[in-house]
């Protein structure tokens, strides 16, 4: 993993004093919040609906034991015990005092960990595959890239005032577990022959309005992504338009003026900026990449896990569902599921923390990863251990075996923590996951990724959720909206609303009734969700949910649409 | 017609702690809403207000919040102000804690 370098050490190190002298002016009075509420979200401090909220960023999702274990002690020291990962690979700590962000700060240092540009119109924290230097299925590990990327975007003296905030996430695999065409910039390592390079997206995104990504460049080297990266922003920074917050987004601005008009501007930009770049980039990635050189794998064999698979069913269940396949034989990648049945999907105790750690440590070449899907994972276990960890796990409620089912909910924090908000989102997480555990038929119903956002702004993904639900405030009550057939995968799509919302009463025997109109019209166990959606379309969920009057209304309206185009 | 004023309350969120606070009677700050003093006249509330948002060395983004008021118990109209006067839905922790 990657080590700070002396530069890094002092650059946070002096930011956490500015800080710290911040918080002291603004505490005796030297700044209005006017002055210092900028300064604090250049620190990732924003005020939230009951307290204070700190986001602390993980850079591509990765961290070691002892960065966990640092997490855990801010979560008991500073704050009510717990944590909340989110669909950003950050940490989120809900009850942090104002005087004390900057201690907090400062033991994030000591870890080599910040909450820089986790806030604000910046290049926000580079998210990146969950499973990345572990999948079986992967082109090349996209973390040195990203961490290169975290280096220069990091007080980038010409992006730190852009149009709106910026994400930026990479991806190794076709199978794209980053979201890359739901990002500012999405980028995909592709190898063309013996070439490896860059597949580059630009302009996805989903938030008020939902946009996929459109690719810019299909095939960059590597040497030449830094420079082509910051030719983009900076076209951007200089067209994206500040006129309008909701008009901001590189998203508008590919679509105002085309995806050829952004590559000629991109291409020109670019042929007079790359001269600039004169190899040094290149340099420091070799170091990274020699940071990120895979672990030492262990060549032992696999009986152990094979004859806990035949003795224990709770056991054999877990590995059906959270193990995902590794390149190394004998290994294998877990997720560890912080979806318990009825718990706040992405929460974790301090207690469960240290667990996690101590099991990265002894059994997992000591890494771990936050995914956005908001669970935990231990990318490098060899099988023989998966006993061990299983047993681990459970003790602290941390084995659940949903991982990819319907209880796996990704759920913003809605109006229980978020001052933006409209309605919950957790309640609703938690109704569902405790219904279909209930139920059980979550297995029965197999792979369903619901996302569940509490406004518009969508951190919960719910455009791309297999079901999305958005919570909104509608005449002081709340009121939640469908969406079926969203993916977030590498081909990815926006969901189809399904038609008028639901009060927080009738939500989730909603869900339950797409659920069984989906188990009764599939053609067989394998077909999933989503290929049954794509096969049938909306008109039999629509009836399902709203009746058959109000089914053919719709289909009558479609029709008509039709005839007058 | 100008729409008729309804009952409100100020409120804030505090600057060391962060926590919701709303303003008394005698214009101190109460971590409880039914200590809030209900404000009924219009003019009355926007000066008020005024000299809330000037405390900005106590509190942060004063607002007044629509409160119904059953005999001098103010309770929000709103499931936003419930929300802020109790604590999240997920964790017994917040407000309702407090007041245990």
């Amino acid at each position: 993993m990657y080590t700070y370098s002396e530069f890094d050490a002092a650059f946070v190190a002096e930011r956490n004093r500015q800080f710290r002298a911040q918080v002291a002016r603004r505490v005796d009075g030297s700044l209005t919040e006017d002055e210092f509420k900028p300064l604090r979200l250049m620190n990732g401090l924003y005020l939230q609906l009951h307290a204070y909220m700190l986001r602390v960023a993980i850079p591509y999702g990765t961290l070691g034991g002892h960065q966990m274990r640092q997490l855990a002690m801010i979560a008991e020291r500073w704050d009510k015990g717990y944590g909340h990962f989110t669909t950003r690979q950050n940490i989120q700590y809900n009850w942090p005092k104002l005087a004390e962000v900057p201690d907090i700060l400062d033991a994030l240092g000591d870890v080599q960990m910040h909450a820089i540009q986790t806030s604000g119109n910046t290049i926000r924290n580079v998210t990146a595959d969950h499973f990345a230097g572990a999948a079986a299925d992967e082109v090349a590990d996209p973390r040195p890239i990203a961490e290169l990327i975290r280096q220069w975007s990091t007080d980038h003296p010409e992006f730190q005032f852009l149009p709106r905030k910026f994400k930026v996430a990479v991806t190794g695999s076709p199978m794209d577990r980053a979201v890359t065409l739901a990002h500012d910039i999405g980028l995909r390592i592709v190898r063309r022959g013996d070439e490896i390079g860059y597949q580059v997206l630009v302009g996805g995104g989903l938030g008020r309005t939902p946009m996929i990504g459109k690719v810019l460049n299909d095939f960059l080297p590597e040497e030449d992504l830094l420079p082509y990266l910051e030719a983009v922003v900076s076209v951007w920074n200089s067209i994206g338009r500040r006129d309008n917050k909701f008009k901001s987004r590189i998203k508008i601005t590919v679509h105002e003026h085309g995806i050829e008009d952004i590559s000629a501007r991109v291409n020109a930009r670019y042929a007079l900026i790359r001269p600039q770049f004169t190899g040094i980039d290149q340099q420091v990635l070799g170091a990274i990449r020699a940071d990120f050189a895979p672990p030492v794998f262990r060549i032992a064999t696999t009986d152990a896990y094979d004859a806990a698979r035949s003795a224990d069913p709770v056991f054999r269940a877990w590995t059906d569902t959270n193990l995902a396949k590794h390149r190394a034989p004998g290994y294998a990648i877990v997720s560890i599921s912080l979806k318990a049945h009825g718990e706040t999907p992405g929460d974790a105790s301090a207690e469960q923390m240290r667990v996690m750690a101590d099991l990265a440590e002894r059994y997992g070449h000591d890494e771990l990863r936050i995914s956005h899907e908001q669970n935990v994972i231990l990318p490098h276990v060899h099988k023989s251990d998966l006993p061990a960890v299983h047993a681990a796990l459970r003790k602290v409620r941390l084995a659940t075996a949903n991982i990819g089912l319907i209880s796996d909910i990704i759920a913003c924090p809605g109006m229980d923590y978020c001052a933006l908000a409209t309605a919950r989102s957790i309640p609703i997480a938690q109704e569902i996951s405790t219904r279909f555990d209930a139920l059980k038929l979550e297995h029965e119903i197999g792979e369903m990724k619901i996302k569940i956002s509490g406004c518009i702004n969508a951190c919960g993904h719910h455009h791309v959720g297999h079901i999305g639900i958005l919570g909104l405030d509608r005449a002081g009550v709340e009121s939640y909206q469908i969406t079926i057939g969203g993916d977030g995968g590498p081909d990815a799509q926006l969901g189809d609303r399904t038609g008028p919302g639901f009060a927080a009463e009738d939500i989730v025997p909603a869900i339950e009734t797409i659920m069984l109109a989906y188990l009764t019209l599939r053609r067989s166990p394998s077909e999933t969700f989503l290929a049954a959606y794509r096969r049938v379309g909306m008109d039999p969920f629509k009836e399902a949910l709203y009746g058959k009057a109000e089914a053919a209304k719709a289909a009558k309206r479609k029709a008509e649409a039709h005839v007058a185009a | 017609m100008p729409r008729e004023f309804t009952p409100k309350v100020i409120t804030a969120n505090a600057l060391l702690e962060g926590d919701v606070v709303y303003l008394t009677e005698n214009d101190n700050w109460s971590r409880r809403l039914s200590e809030a003093a209900i404000l009924i006249d219009e003019a009355d509330a926007d000066l008020r207000l005024l000299m809330a948002q000037g405390r900005a060395s106590e509190v942060v983004g004063a607002y007044l919040a629509d409160v119904t008021a059953l005999g001098s118990t103010p309770t929000p109209t709103h499931f936003r102000e419930e929300f802020r006067r109790t604590g999240p839905s997920n964790y017994l922790h917040g407000k309702q804690a407090e007041t245990l």
